[in-house]
């Protein structure tokens, strides 16, 4: 039987992986992708735990994490269409109105 | 038995990870994230949770890879990255933290782990899930759903165009 040692070192080797690409990449649609692999990252933690305490709550939150994602992502995807729209961009760099 | 399962749904999910972050082209990343996804469901269902395997399948790769599929479509060809990189050394300092963050979180889950009792009969199938939910958890459900309609409602107004400057809007 797989240890829920090894999920979790599964789900932090994403979630380390999430938070590379957010810090390194600038391309706004891959920035978006490596949020959505940390979330995917935590999910699994929650299901993991779930299982070791047999306990069905990590599980009904992974359904709420999935629909918060859902609408995430639908509006982050439709701000990144209107500022490249308007700025014909999606490089997060180019994007730097508001910088001090 | 089940390392046999796992070993490669793991290594399937790290590869997909490292194509996400790794790739020249979104589209790529989109199909990446796509085979982690799909690796997850695996794992999910190893840990006795089928209804959200089902519900990941459906929803993250049925809808939300799709969404940025199109997206990606939509902004196609002029969608890269520009060749400067304004801030020095951000690579540099993010794989350090990066690391360390790694580190600390390896070693909290191995703190936290117990052995594995069996999982009872019927654990993680749709019927609990549904208990749990629509029981427990009604208030939470209905919110959802309140939150579902927001994000639609949003996306519209971000996407709409706005009437002509200098006409009062109606």
């Amino acid at each position: 039987m797989v240890p829920v040692a090894a999920y979790l070192a599964l789900g932090a080797v994403l979630f380390t992986m999430g938070i590379v690409g957010v810090l390194v990449r600038r391309n706004a649609l891959i920035v978006f992708m490596s949020i959505e692999l940390m979330l995917n990252s935590v999910n699994l933690a929650f299901i993991a735990f779930a299982r070791q305490h047999l306990n069905i709550d990590g599980q009904v939150i992974v359904f709420f994490v999935l629909v918060v994602a859902a609408v995430e992502v639908v509006v982050g995807l439709a701000l990144i269409v209107e500022i490249f729209r308007s700025r014909s961009t999606v490089d997060i760099d180019d994007v730097d109105l508001m910088r001090g | 038995m089940e390392w046999v399962i796992f070993v490669p749904a793991a290594a399937l999910a790290i590869a997909g990870g490292v194509g996400v972050i790794a790739a020249r082209q979104p589209v790529h990343s989109a199909i990446a994230l796509l085979v982690v996804l799909a690796a997850l469901a695996v794992t999910y269902l190893l840990l006795a949770a089928q209804f959200i395997a089902v519900l990941q399948v459906i929803v993250y790769a049925g809808a939300i890879v799709v969404l940025f599929l199109f997206v990606i479509m939509l902004l196609h060809a002029r969608s890269g990255e520009g060749p400067v990189e304004k801030l020095p050394r951000q690579r540099v300092a993010a794989a350090v933290f990066a690391a360390l963050f790694l580190a600390a979180l390896i070693v909290g889950s191995v703190a936290a782990t117990r052995p594995l009792a069996t999982a009872p009969e019927g654990f993680g199938t749709a019927q609990q899930v549904g208990e749990a939910l629509f029981v427990t958890y009604l208030l939470p459900f209905e919110l959802a759903s309140v939150i579902l309609m927001v994000g639609i409602i949003a996306a519209v107004v971000v996407v709409k165009r706005g009437p002509p400057a200098g006409r009062g809007g109606r």
